[in-house]
Order: C-alpha cells, then structure tokens, then sequence
C-alpha cells in the first residue's frame, strides 16, 4: 500500500516536473525571438503580440494536461 | 450515516466532487447513491450553471442588439461591439472560407467559455456554502453532503462536449466543401502518394493511420487544454484557501494571474476553433 502511495507521488513530479521543463524552454525561445522581432520592426510589435498569446496557449496545452491529470492522481484518486 | 471525518483532504474531495443525479432501482438518485449507476449519471451543477451562464449570455447580447442605435452608442452597445468587432477581425484573418456561421460561433464560444472561466473567480467555498445551507433548511440534509461545482469547465464533461462540436462540426465541413469521397481522399491519399495505383493502394492504411491521429488530436487537445488549465486553477485556489491566514496575499497573486488565464484560455479556444475549420473546409494540401 505504501509502495503504491510512494509510486503515486514520484509520479505526480514526474508528471509536473518534465512539462515545466519542456513549458520553460519553448517559453524562452518564443520570447526571445518576439522581443527580438520587436526590436528590429517595432510596429508589427501589436499583430506580433495576439500571435505570440495564441502560441502560448499552445505550448502551455500538453504541460497544463499533464498538471491536470497528476492533480486528479493526487486528489481524487 | 455517521458524518465523515473533517480533514483537509476530506474538504478538497468534497470541493471537487460534482453534484450527481441519476436513476437507479429506487427511483431518482443523488450524489453518493450514484456510485454504481455507470454512464447516465448527470452533473446537474455543471448542467446547470453552464445552461444558465449561455442564457446570461443570450439575454445580455440581445438587449443590447434590440437597443443598437447609430446614434452615439450607450456604455453596453460600446462594450458589445468592441467583443464583436474584436472576433470580427479575428475571423476575418483567420478564416479563409465562405460561411455565415463562423463568426456567431466564434463569439459563442470565446464569450460563453470566457463566463463559464469567470466563475473561478468567485471565493471556492462562497456558493457552495450557500448551498449547503439551502439544503439544511429547505431539505433538511446535511451541508456535507451537499456537492456543488460553480466552474462547469472543470468538468471534463463540458470541455469535451463542446470539443465534441467543434468535431462534429470539422467534419461536417469537410464533407460539405468536399463531398464525401473528397473527404475520404484526402484522409487516405496524404500525406504519401504516388502516381503508381498498385503503391498508393499499398499506402491507404499508413496515410489513414497518421490522418487519423491528426484529425483525432484536434478535440482531444481542445477539451483536455481547457480542462487541465481550469481544474489545476480551481486546485490551487482550494489548496490555498486551506493553509489560514496566510492565504490572502497568494491568494491575490494566484487570481491576478489566473484572470490572463481564463481569457486567454477562451481566446486559444475560439482561435483555434476557427483556424480548425478553416482548415477543414479550404482546399486540401
């Protein structure tokens, strides 16, 4: 029983470690290179924004499931 | 029934447990009766709210289309056009086919979504506790038996249900821009295709395999992003709410982001709802 709870836990990190990770570097890259875009032709600077927020919704997509389900893991099974 | 055991972890599970109603052999059933009642079970709370947020919704925008004046706008018809114009011209850039329905769809989701996100907003314990009460008096049972989820998009049920749409809708699209056997083409003719009958035959189940999966990916991501983002939010404002005192500084930080959340959240719905339907009713790569 123990084994299960200590196997449950180290897969609840697992699950919120690794998409914080991979969330963290696309994060990175993107900004850079927006604030880079931003620098060189600062009027696209607005248009650049509203797709810079779409990309985030989606790298945030598969990390944010994976919170999901190790937050069901842990609450509620 | 003895009360159950007022711990921490027992007032999370109940704050994150949906009001159930099903029927089973005695009749009409709730909450804990309905553990063994398998699929038709309903999440009246999730029902209920989601239903009556989309009426809100309804009845707000159509007051103000009624009152629509050309002359100098009042604060409402002010407010009203700019969420219209805004998913105007997202639609307009986005969308690269002909249809009337896009646009009414697109605000529907980004505002119905947006309210239904809102409701995250509101303290965890706040209507919940009113209900409970309400059971008390009115029903005589006991508050700790009372479930109620004011966020319907943490149930994985309505993120899924309005996935499911958007899908049905991604086909039903692709099969009216194409007919149905240019929609079967284009699942089992790509990506790989040769000029040879004999290879492309030969490559039907290995392009409708990768066909498959992409367009199977589509509602699958839509529903789970919405879901996860929503639940882990509504998880920390509980687990917050529960460590005392201490709780009303994280707790202004943890809304102050988590209100960019819910409205980019819809925003990532309603875009890629249209960038989805796009895709399906243009023409094929």
């Amino acid at each position: 029983m123990e084994l299960m709870l200590g196997l449950k836990y180290i897969a609840v990190a697992l699950l919120i470690g690794f998409g914080a990770i991979g969330t963290a570097v696309g994060f990175g890259n993107m900004g850079g290179k927006f604030l880079e875009a931003c620098a060189r032709q600062p009027e696209l600077a607005p248009s650049l924004q509203v797709k810079m927020f779409i990309l985030a919704g989606l790298i945030d997509a598969v990390a944010m499931i994976g919170v999901g389900i190790a937050m069901v893991l842990l609450f509620v099974l | 029934m003895a009360a159950e055991e007022l711990t921490l972890q027992s007032h999370i599970q109940h704050h994150l447990t949906n009001a159930k109603m099903c029927s089973t052999e005695n009749g009409i059933a709730f909450n804990k009766a309905c553990s063994e009642a398998g699929f038709w079970t309903w999440h009246i709370d999730t029902l209920a709210w989601s239903i009556g947020l989309g009426i809100l919704f309804l009845m707000i925008f159509r007051s103000a289309a009624k009152k629509a004046d050309t002359g100098v706008p009042g604060k409402l018809q002010c407010f009203i056009e700019m969420i219209v114009e805004f998913v105007g011209n997202n639609v307009r850039d986005t969308f690269h086919g002909k249809s009337k329905l896009i646009a009414p769809l697109a605000l529907t989701i980004f505002v119905w979504v947006f309210l239904m996100n809102l409701m995250d907003l509101i303290p965890v314990d706040f209507l919940p506790a009113f209900a409970g009460f309400v059971g008390e008096q009115a029903f005589g049972v006991d508050s700790h038996d009372v479930y109620m989820k004011i966020v319907p998009t943490t149930d994985i049920n309505m993120t899924a249900a309005l996935a499911i749409g958007v899908f049905l809708l991604m086909i039903g699209y692709g099969i009216r821009m194409k007919g149905i056997v240019g929609f079967i083409k284009e699942l089992t003719l790509h990506p790989f295709s040769s000029s040879n009958m004999v290879v492309q035959v030969l490559l039907i189940p290995f392009n409708l395999l990768l066909e498959t999966i992409a367009l199977v990916a589509k509602p699958f991501s839509l529903a789970l992003r919405l879901f996860g983002n929503l639940y882990a939010g509504e998880l920390i404002f509980i687990l917050i709410g529960a460590i005392g005192l201490a709780q009303l500084p994280l707790h202004f930080v943890w809304a102050v982001f988590h209100i960019l959340v819910i409205v980019l959240q819809a925003f990532v719905f309603m875009m890629l709802t249209i960038v989805y339907l796009s895709m399906a009713s243009s023409e094929s790569h």
